[in-house]
């Protein structure tokens, strides 16, 4: 497992990884709270990045409904520990268990039907949608006036419960990234991650050698969703409230995919890459907006939109691939 | 309840689902001809929308006399748009397109919110209340214009497409993107004709949701979202089949909120959309492929 | 010696047209057979059946005596038979080795075993060279050797060639037909080809099937068909072809 975890990847990128790494595991004693927010942001979207990238970079299948597995991560853990004081570490096996079962039904009645290309991301934002209604006129979990969890003082974490201060959430986030990419690395170069990327370059031509297509198109839809189902929970212990008009909207699943895509599809790296300016412009962009004394609401939005206007323009590829080739680094982007 | 408050629904129904229907031929339109997946076709809505508001505001116009100024607009927008923003993305990947369809639609969404602010606008015309009796039916009359002005503009854009040399141009581009190229069609320009003859019908059908509807900038994505679900209920590509799916859509939603509640509705849309796409993937007027 | 590919009785219809009517034929094992027709004849059809893209309307097709009709493409490649495309669908971004190694992880499940063994098969298609390049920079021939190469990796018993020759040069031609005798020879490989290019047919074959409008209207021995009265007159018209 640790040999195949580094057999591939060149001696610099290791070197350089490692760095990067160390530098994000000191990064608390010397950043303040404002800072750490903003890393923690940046974590949560390379992670779900990752989880969405493993179905449309991985075997091509455009999900713009993977906000349904935020919600329903979100509040299951939540309801678990809110009415029956179960830790979000067990609750989160339980949201993973819906998300996948959730999964499961969109992708198996997707692909044994035959729904593809535009018509897929249609069918995964309608039933997007008809989660976050229904969450709406859900009364069990506060319908549209929300679902809010108990809040602690911020004095002393506990992690059991997930609650505590901004710092336990930055390790949290930055070990669940980490975890996914590794994650996402041993799949994409395993006998799962072959078959995934035969059938997103040409399903027929997968079909003609032996890939059940069915069953491995439905594993990605299944692992992206319990992936995505535990920045849920992330979400809702971090964030202490949930509601449907914003966990479930449409607005959530878009912009969980813009890091990948912004960063280069089917890449391990470009999700973090894309998480890290993406969020980065936002926040520099709301930081300078204060500094000039500009409070215009929408100002920096429309800056962003050009921003991803201009460079979704100038690299269809994404950043990374493109920073790959300048970098002067052989073969396929990872 | 009385039979009638079901009729009277249903008329209200069919009249707000045919300028949707309208809404919703736009997208269908710019779909089947340059194969783009326009996803701020809400927004480009509810830009039309503030086009009405303001010009009813500020100078008086009636948002029925303003529809083909405003479709005008529209269409000039439109045509821009794609002649040099998506042009250079017609061979690029799905989701390529739809990054840079999203960055417009953030755009102008948040161009809306820094000229008119968050609050919701609306257009209150001297006829706002009046209706019609219809033996039993009262049937409003604001939504009478709008259903009928949608129907007039629909039927002008489908006699452009079947009898005008243009048009029928456009059809063989849709058809045969390489023969058209091959008898010398200038397909680029086509293509911007087409998305500006889209973005002409959201115009028109902005114009008049102003009527019915009040306006806020975040309204786009629902737009976005209805007009999707009309078309594919439709039929992607089919023009009858654009208006059919609003009528249906319509109705459908004033039932649900007649019969279970008016928060609802969007359930039951979204259930007739997932039905279609499972049972009748071509949609209810559409040829298989 | 029982046969490996026994088409009983086959039919397809589509919208009423008759593509493929009541076909029989068998292929032994290690054969090299071949169909030929002019276009239009229910080659691809017939083919297509075979390999599970269309179940057909009537009649069965067994591969070593299992049914293997109204199986998925995936089933009856698992089952041991290798297609190619007529227009050639290698997975674009892909190496030329990924490509391979794809169908070579068919059978085997460790990406190291199919890397070997996807090296093996691209060493007898020349094309381990280029096994790092991606399959979407190659050329014409290049792509339909690919194309093979894949096929072989899944380890069929039963290799299914859709026009192979089609737009390969003469020289083209020869090297790809030296190939398939050779895999033919050293391994006992059974092929099945639809082939139009007639020179790549009798260096190849030992039976060859006609078919007409759906029909079989000759079977034998290449040399035979060749000049069999019906044969000339429906496909290779008047003219003397070999």
């Amino acid at each position: 497992m640790i040999g195949r975890l580094v057999a591939d990847v060149p001696r610099r990128a290791a070197l350089a990884l490692s760095v990067f790494f160390l530098v994000l595991l000191v990064v608390p004693w010397f950043a303040n709270d404002y800072l750490l927010t903003v890393l923690i942001l940046i974590f949560y979207f390379a992670y779900t990045g990752q989880a969405w990238n493993i179905m449309m970079g991985f075997v091509g299948q455009l999900s713009l409904g993977h906000a349904i597995y935020i919600g329903l991560g979100g509040y299951t853990a939540a309801v678990l520990f809110s009415y029956f004081g179960i830790s979000p570490w067990l609750g989160s096996f339980a949201a993973m268990l819906l998300a996948v079962l959730c999964g499961a039904i969109i992708g198996f009645l997707a692909f044994r039907f035959r729904v593809a290309g535009v018509y897929f991301a249609i069918l995964t934002i309608a039933f997007a949608e008809f989660a976050r209604i229904g969450f709406d006129h859900f009364t069990y979990v506060g319908g549209s006036a929300g679902f809010f969890l108990p809040v602690s003082n911020y004095s002393q974490s506990d992690l059991w419960t997930l609650r505590g201060k901004p710092i336990m959430f930055y390790y949290l986030s930055l070990g669940m990234t980490v975890a996914a990419v590794i994650l996402c690395h041993l799949m994409i170069g395993s006998r799962i991650g072959y078959f995934w990327q035969a059938i997103r370059e040409d399903e027929e031509a997968a079909r003609a050698v032996g890939i059940d297509t069915f069953r491995y198109k439905l594993l990605a839809v299944v692992i992206s969703a319990a992936m995505t189902s535990l920045a849920g929970v992330f979400f809702a212990f971090y964030y202490n409230n949930l509601f449907p008009e914003e966990v479930f909207s449409i607005n959530r699943s878009i912009e969980l995919i813009l890091a990948p895509i912004f960063g280069g599809l089917g890449t391990l790296f470009g999700p973090i890459l894309g998480a890290f300016l993406l969020t980065g412009l936002a926040e520099t962009l709301t930081a300078a907006w204060a500094a000039l004394g500009v409070d215009v609401p929408g100002a920096k939005q429309v800056f962003y939109g050009i921003c991803l206007l201009l460079v979704i323009t100038v690299l269809p590829d994404g950043v990374w691939p493109w920073l790959y080739r300048r970098l002067g680094l052989a073969g396929r982007p990872e | 309840m009385p039979t009638d408050i079901y009729l009277n629904v249903a008329v209200s129904g069919v009249l707000t689902g045919l300028v949707y229907g309208l809404m919703a031929l736009g997208l269908s339109v710019i779909f089947g001809v340059v194969r783009v997946v326009n996803f701020a076709h809400g927004e480009m809505t509810t830009v039309a929308m503030y086009l009405a508001v303001v010009l009813f505001a500020t100078l008086g116009l009636d948002p029925l006399l303003m529809m083909l100024p405003i479709a005008g607009v529209l269409f000039v927008f439109g045509y821009a748009m794609q002649r040099w923003l998506i042009n250079p993305f017609i061979s690029r990947p799905e989701h390529s397109q739809f990054i840079l369809l999203v960055a417009v639609a953030i755009i102008l969404a948040n161009g809306l919110l820094i000229v008119f602010g968050p609050d919701a606008r609306s257009v209150q015309t001297s006829y706002a209340f009046d209706s019609f009796m219809i033996g039993p039916l009262i049937v409003d009359a604001t939504k009478t214009f709008a259903g009928a002005a949608a129907i007039a503009v629909a039927a002008a854009l489908f006699a452009f497409f079947r009898f005008t040399r243009l048009g029928t141009a456009i059809r063989a581009c849709a058809d045969n993107y390489t023969g058209a190229q091959v008898v010398g069609l200038n397909v680029p320009r086509l293509y911007a004709l087409t998305f500006g003859l889209g973005a002409a019908c959201v115009g028109a059908a902005g114009a008049m949701l102003a009527l019915i509807t009040d306006v806020t900038p975040p309204l786009g994505p629902s737009f976005t979202l209805l007009a999707f679900v009309i078309v594919i209920v439709g039929g992607l590509g089919s023009m009858p089949g654009a208006l059919a799916g609003g009528i249906l859509i319509g109705v459908v939603a004033a039932m649900a909120g007649l019969f279970y509640t008016p928060s609802a509705k969007g359930m039951f849309v979204f259930a007739i959309l997932v039905l279609v796409l499972l049972f009748r993937p071509q949609g209810i007027f559409g040829r298989r492929a | 010696m029982s046969a490996l590919l026994s088409v009983n009785n086959v039919s397809k219809r589509f919208r009423g047209l008759v593509a493929v009517d009541r076909l029989n034929f068998q292929v032994n094992q290690g054969d090299v057979f071949a169909v030929i027709g002019p276009n239009g004849a229910g080659k691809t059809t017939l083919f297509n059946m075979i390999a599970g893209v269309f179940s057909p309307d009537g009649g069965t097709i067994a591969l070593a005596d299992q049914r293997i009709n109204g199986l998925s493409p995936d089933q009856i490649c698992r089952r041991g038979v290798g297609r190619t495309f007529q227009i050639v669908r290698p997975f674009p971004a892909l190496s030329v080795e990924g490509n391979v190694i794809v169908a070579a992880l068919l059978h085997r499940h460790l990406v190291a075993d199919a890397r070997a063994h996807a090296g093996e098969v691209l060493r007898q298609l020349d094309l381990y060279d280029k096994r790092a390049q991606r399959a979407s920079g190659l050329t014409l021939p290049d792509r339909k050797r690919l194309e093979l190469a894949r096929a072989l990796a899944t380890d069929p018993k039963l290799l299914l060639l859709d026009e192979v020759m089609a737009g390969l040069r003469p020289t083209e031609t020869d090297r790809m037909v030296a190939i398939l005798k050779q895999l033919n020879r050293s391994r006992g490989l059974t092929i099945l080809l639809i082939e139009h290019v007639m020179r790549a047919v009798m260096a190849l074959a030992g039976r060859v099937l006609v078919m007409h409008h759906g029909a079989a209207i000759a079977e034998g021995a290449p040399d035979e068909v060749v000049r069999d009265r019906a044969v000339i007159d429906s496909y290779l018209g008047a003219e003397t072809v070999v």
